[in-house]
């Protein structure tokens, strides 16, 4: 990636490199968590709040404990960790402080451990060799790009149940069908700051 | 002899990860721009698959049930990092091509799914036996889709020539993998519906089945 800039990047993490229609990451909580706006909602800022919070503490780890002990090889390893754990923390640190946000984000917790989101944007900002601002700026990016895109399905989502379909399009099918048009859509935006 | 073929087969086809149970979704639409890629693709996740279910398999008595989920983590990330720096080493442009997705089998939600529901139940050989019929599932449905995409794409089979002139390049785009993935899941649904002979009884979200007010639905529908 040339152009760096913390805008370009911000934007094409958005839009351009969208996470779950440009790329396919996290496609599983995509496809599970958008069959109701409420929780395609509530699914997005618990990904937005770890997502940030993972991406800061990796690179931390990946840059002051990792290289200098030459260790980059357990990375895949000590990343999935840190996830875990912090999903755990969270989940913590919310039912004792935040009893309300926890009542609306708990059960979208510890599905985000197995959400390959998180992970990819740990791996990538590795791949990207990204400093600390740019990485917060690309993680957040990212994560409004999940919301984004999650929001805007859902919502065809609700109105794909109530239309006559043969059977056999039902469920899965038209799902698949409905998210490569709205890729289409977003095939559009590339070449935006020279992506 | 007859359990070890049932296990198998019920992998491949019965509860296929990707086409059935619809879990392992990101690989299988990033990885299939092309048929090579799929193959490498499917072969590594078989792989990592096949390999934590009999570690798993192997400690099941010994780890606590409460800490068992990052224990099957930390087995499958070993794995993943094997197969990551083997690629690296021997298939240097296929590491290139799968780039960021080789290190992300680690949360593949088949190969977590496969340990927590039946590796840490069942004994070594089944569990592998398990882990090779899942695998396949998984490889045939990757390979599928990614020969159908190479060959509309950019009209080849594997490394032949080309077959023949302008192909739909938006195949192996973003958009193209949906597509491509909604249709093979919509014939396979077709083929699952016409052997259980499942008849259409009602055009009603599938929702709506168990709701009292579901009679009432079908009226309206059906006027």
């Amino acid at each position: 990636m040339k152009n760096s800039t913390l805008i370009a990047i911000f934007v094409s993490s958005i839009f351009v490199n969208n996470i779950i229609l440009m790329r396919f990451i996290g496609l599983c909580s995509f496809f599970g968590v958008s069959n109701k706006l409420s929780s395609a909602l509530g699914m997005s800022a618990a990904v937005f709040f770890v997502m940030n919070l993972s991406a800061v503490v990796s690179w931390l780890l990946y840059n002051f404990v990792l290289v200098p002990l030459n260790l980059e090889f357990l990375k895949i390893i000590v990343f999935i960790l840190v996830i875990a754990s912090l999903v755990q923390l969270v989940e913590l640190f919310m039912k004792k402080n935040m009893p309300a946000l926890f009542k609306a984000l708990g059960i979208y917790l510890p599905l985000i451990t197995t959400n390959c989101a998180i992970l990819a944007v740990a791996f990538l900002i590795v791949d990207y060799k990204y400093n600390l601002l740019q990485t917060l700026v690309f993680s957040s990016g990212t994560a409004i790009g999940y919301t984004i895109a999650i929001i805007l399905f859902s919502s065809i989502r609700e109105r794909l149940e109530l239309a006559p379909l043969p059977n056999a399009v039902k469920g899965y099918g038209i799902v698949f069908i409905t998210a490569a048009l709205m890729s289409l859509s977003f095939m559009g935006l590339v070449g935006l700051f020279g992506f | 002899m007859k359990k070890v073929i049932q296990v198998f087969i019920n992998g491949l086809i019965k509860e296929n990860p990707v086409l059935i149970m619809m879990i392992g979704l990101c690989p299988f639409l990033a990885c299939s721009t092309s048929a090579n890629d799929a193959v490498g693709m499917g072969l590594a996740a078989t792989f990592v698959l096949t390999c934590s279910n009999i570690i798993v398999s192997l400690i099941r008595k010994i780890v606590p049930k409460e800490v068992r989920i990052p224990v099957f983590i930390v087995i499958i990330a070993t794995f993943t990092t094997i197969v990551d720096y083997l690629i690296k080493a021997y298939f240097p442009a296929l590491s290139e091509s799968l780039g960021v997705f080789i290190p992300l089998i680690v949360v593949n939600c088949i190969i977590l799914a496969r340990a927590e529901a039946f590796a840490s139940k069942n004994n070594v050989f089944l569990s592998l036996i398990d882990g090779l019929g899942m695998g396949a599932g998984f490889f045939v449905a990757i390979v599928l889709l990614g020969i159908i995409r190479q060959f509309f794409g950019s009209a080849t089979v594997f490394s032949s020539k080309e077959l023949f002139s302008n192909p739909a390049v938006i195949m192996i785009l973003p958009p193209g993998g949906f597509l491509a993935a909604g249709v093979v899941i919509t014939i396979v649904k077709y083929i699952e519906n016409k052997l259980t002979n499942k008849k259409s009884t009602s055009n009603l979200p599938e929702g709506c089945e168990g709701c009292t007010l579901k009679s009432r639905c079908t009226e309206l529908l059906n006027k």
